[in-house]
């Protein structure tokens, strides 16, 4: 059913569908809409879920890991200074290959202290073994959650997964939703029941210790786990839009890339931007298009380098930076992907710390890229600096 | 006691600790008193790293390493996934001095204020040992430890024990307790008692440590019986924050705990130290007015 | 034989670590002196103490490490220390 939600509202509903029976929540801007209209959903008996309000993020996951190693269903949500709070228990719940999703309502990371958004956050989880999925829109951050569940507790993946989405451009903004029944999401995603769990008719020790003759193939295992995922991941995206018209069986979205010469590469909300700079550009008669990666985990080399194997140069923009290194994330695993290519890709970053981006920043960045220039900070205010 | 039981092994041979550990003692014990219908969360720290390098596990009762500080919220996620599933096994946290004294506040306190239905077991070695005997929160005074040494111008820890059983108590535990691996009797009655009380349980169990607080492993029981006859432990329960019990003792001086330990020894050599006993007499003076510990003895 | 997925096990293999082998000293059990009181078996860190048909008890020397508490808390001075001989 249509309807003009909020994006945190959405995602809450979302979850709400995913029948979760532990969801943990530590209050942190912007993903307070969401633990906040859970909350109201148990109050109200529309969810039945045990709600943990916690005394940190790093109490948040760790229940969910308590809670999904004892056989239930988990949630949660943080963001940024929360995200790094729980970090040590990131990498303990993957290693321990437990299915957990949690949104991630990506902002920028302090210092400076900045509640506004940026990729900072979830990209700078990107080793701990989590898939990860980037929500250009409300509908898609909402229909990500049914897909992540469904992907993470399949049993050739058992990993956990963040599902990414802008915070305040998505999750407090307003726009059409097309909700799922219960009766959809209980034929979607079947109950959760792993073939282990904490359970005194069979005991199990769960997260023993590795000695150097062990650590290195669990390790191996996890990476084979996250590069299988994404065969699960277009399976169960292909019956996604089988059942409910809207497909996300491709780990990239290709847009008017066919007959382009510039591609622009991006994740997000600002993929909505760029299709109409895109949109803006071609109608003055500039071959643009887009390429926008949905999974960065398990980062999709192969679409990657197929779909811009026939573009005369690339621009690659990122809402986050590694500082110190050559560029943002994206732009340095692009390049990676395209190793052995001579195309010329640029890395852009912009938008840090929730900086707006519009149209004729695309624009110029497209005009940069065309000229050879890039791999900088786009957009600086020189007066400051 | 000559009843031929058959007792239940829960925590099995072959793992790992020191011989004469105390801690292994105490998982022998609480797993015993616990039983087969229990999931034990157990943070890092010795008891973890010696009972579980892969693929050899001595737990025979489903079990799971949280990490370090966040014992207390792992089993809170456990809890409520049992309560919604609809299933009766008890919870029993395992943790160190280290992970429940210091880094664990956090996660115990929201635990504990949150009322979730389990039993904390802290087994107190006074360090963090696995680490290689560091100070931790529950270090008692004048111990030498590897980050708190004795040397010429230190008496090693200068900070008294964190009371930690009173925190608990505070945050509206109903049943709190200290126990001993010299009574394992008594500690396993505790276990039991904590386990049947509904809501959040702390119990805090003497392990003394052979290689830690050095002394041969033997004396492990001897050593923790002493604590307790000097007034430097008192093992008590407390019902609903208030002390309902304390184990009288007629008190022997502090002199006979302190020197039977390595970590104590420069209290004494090479030159006796009056003034640092004194203060530890008082501290177990202290201990033995506010537990009402002293076993009066009549005069004829 | 291929790995547990997550690092988990079920238990038995900690009784593939022979922790006999650690010995300096082992304990030998006196029967005659034993009053069937049970406290070896009960402190043991091991839990590698066990009861008989007849209610006396013995060590699995596959798994005893020597500690001694036994030797150290037996009430009847049942048990005795002596250096193993290797």
């Amino acid at each position: 059913m249509m309807r003009i939600t909020e994006g945190s509202h959405a995602v809450a509903e979302a979850v709400r569908l995913c029948r979760p029976q532990v969801v943990s929540a530590y209050p942190i801007t912007p993903q307070t809409h969401i633990v906040e209209a859970l909350a109201d959903f148990v109050a109200n008996c529309t969810l039945d879920a045990e709600y943990l309000t916690v005394d940190s993020e790093l109490s948040a996951l760790s229940a969910c890991v308590g809670a999904s190693a004892a056989g239930s269903r988990t949630y949660s949500a943080t963001t940024s200074q929360g995200l790094m709070l729980m970090a040590e228990v990131c990498f303990n719940a993957s290693g321990m290959r437990l299915p957990l999703v949690m949104s991630i309502v990506n902002r920028a990371m302090g210092a400076p202290l900045s509640i506004w958004n940026d990729q900072q956050d979830s990209i700078s989880m990107r080793d701990c073994g989590w898939l990860q999925f980037y929500a250009e829109d409300n509908q898609e951050a909402t229909d990500l959650h049914f897909i992540a569940y469904r992907v993470a507790e399949d049993p050739a993946v058992q990993l956990p997964a963040f599902v990414c989405f802008d915070g305040f451009i998505l999750s407090h903004t307003y726009e059409p939703v097309d909700m799922l029944t219960q009766e959809d999401v209980d034929r979607y995603l079947p109950k959760f029941n792993p073939a282990e769990k904490l359970d005194a008719d069979d005991p199990i020790s769960f997260g023993m210790y590795a000695t150097p003759d062990y650590y290195l193939e669990f390790r191996y295992e996890m990476d084979q786990a996250l590069k299988r995922s994404q065969e699960v991941i277009v399976k169960a995206g292909r019956e996604f839009g089988a059942m409910f018209g809207r497909d996300y069986s491709a780990l990239v979205e290709c847009y008017r890339l066919d007959d382009a010469e510039t591609a622009i590469v991006a994740m997000g909300s600002v993929c909505g931007t760029i299709k109409d700079a895109i949109d803006e550009m071609r109608n003055e008669g500039k071959k643009v298009g887009l390429l926008r990666i949905r999974v960065f985990r398990p980062f999709p080399v192969a679409e990657i380098a197929e779909a811009l194997s026939r573009m005369k140069r690339v621009a690659v923009l990122d809402k986050n930076i590694s500082l110190g290194s050559h560029g943002g994330a994206t732009a340095i695993e692009v390049r990676d992907a395209l190793y052995g290519s001579a195309i010329p890709v640029k890395g852009y970053v912009l938008g840090l710390g929730g900086r707006d981006i519009r149209k004729k920043d695309i624009k110029e960045i497209v005009a940069l890229c065309e000229k050879g220039v890039g791999d900088q900070f786009y957009g600086l205010r020189t007066e400051l600096i | 006691m000559a009843e031929s039981k058959k007792t239940c092994e829960l925590f099995d041979c072959g793992h790992r600790a020191c011989g004469g550990c105390g801690a292994a003692l105490a998982a022998r014990l609480v797993t015993q008193a616990a039983g087969t219908n229990t999931i034990v969360v157990n943070s890092t720290g010795c008891m973890e790293v010696f009972s579980t390098p892969y693929p050899e596990t001595a737990w025979k009762v489903p079990w799971i390493h949280s990490l370090f500080e966040n014992t207390a919220a792992v089993a809170s996620g456990i809890d409520a996934a049992l309560k919604k599933q609809g299933r009766k096994e008890k919870i029993i946290i395992m943790a160190g001095d280290g992970a429940t004294f210091d880094i664990g506040m956090i996660c115990i306190s929201g635990a504990f204020e949150r009322g979730h239905d389990f039993t904390y077991i802290c087994y107190d070695n006074e360090a963090y040992m696995n680490t290689g005997i560091q100070r931790s929160g529950a270090t008692p005074y004048d111990a030498s430890t590897t980050t708190s040494p004795a040397g010429k111008c230190s008496f090693g820890n200068r900070r008294p024990k964190k009371d930690m059983p009173a925190i608990l108590a505070a945050h509206g535990a109903p049943y709190v307790a200290t126990a001993s691996v010299a009574y394992p009797a008594d500690l396993k009655q505790k276990v039991e008692r904590a386990l049947n009380t509904p809501g959040p349980c702390y119990l805090q169990v003497h392990a003394p440590c052979c290689t830690g607080w050095g002394f041969e492993g033997e004396q492990t029981v001897a050593i923790a019986k002493l604590a307790i006859e000097t007034g430097l432990w008192v093992n008590f329960e407390m019902v609903d924050g208030k002390v309902s019990k304390a184990k009288k003792v007629v008190r022997k001086p502090v002199e006979e705990y302190l020197k039977t330990q390595k970590r104590f020894r420069h209290l004494f050599k090479p030159k006796r130290q009056d003034a640092e006993i004194t203060a530890i007499q008082a501290i177990a003076d202290r201990n033995a007015e506010k537990y009402g510990i002293d076993i009066k003895l009549k005069k004829e | 034989m291929p790995l547990a997925v997550g690092c988990r096990a079920r238990p038995g293999k900690s009784r593939d670590n022979r922790t006999g082998s650690w010995r300096v000293f082992k304990p030998l059990f006196d029967h005659g002196k034993c009053s069937k009181c049970g406290m070896c078996q009960t402190l043991c860190p091991e839990g590698c103490v066990h009861e008989d048909g007849e209610g006396f008890f013995d060590p699995d020397y596959t798994y005893c490490k020597g500690c001694g508490l036994c030797a150290a808390e037996c009430p009847k001075e049942a048990v005795t220390m002596k250096q193993e001989e290797k």
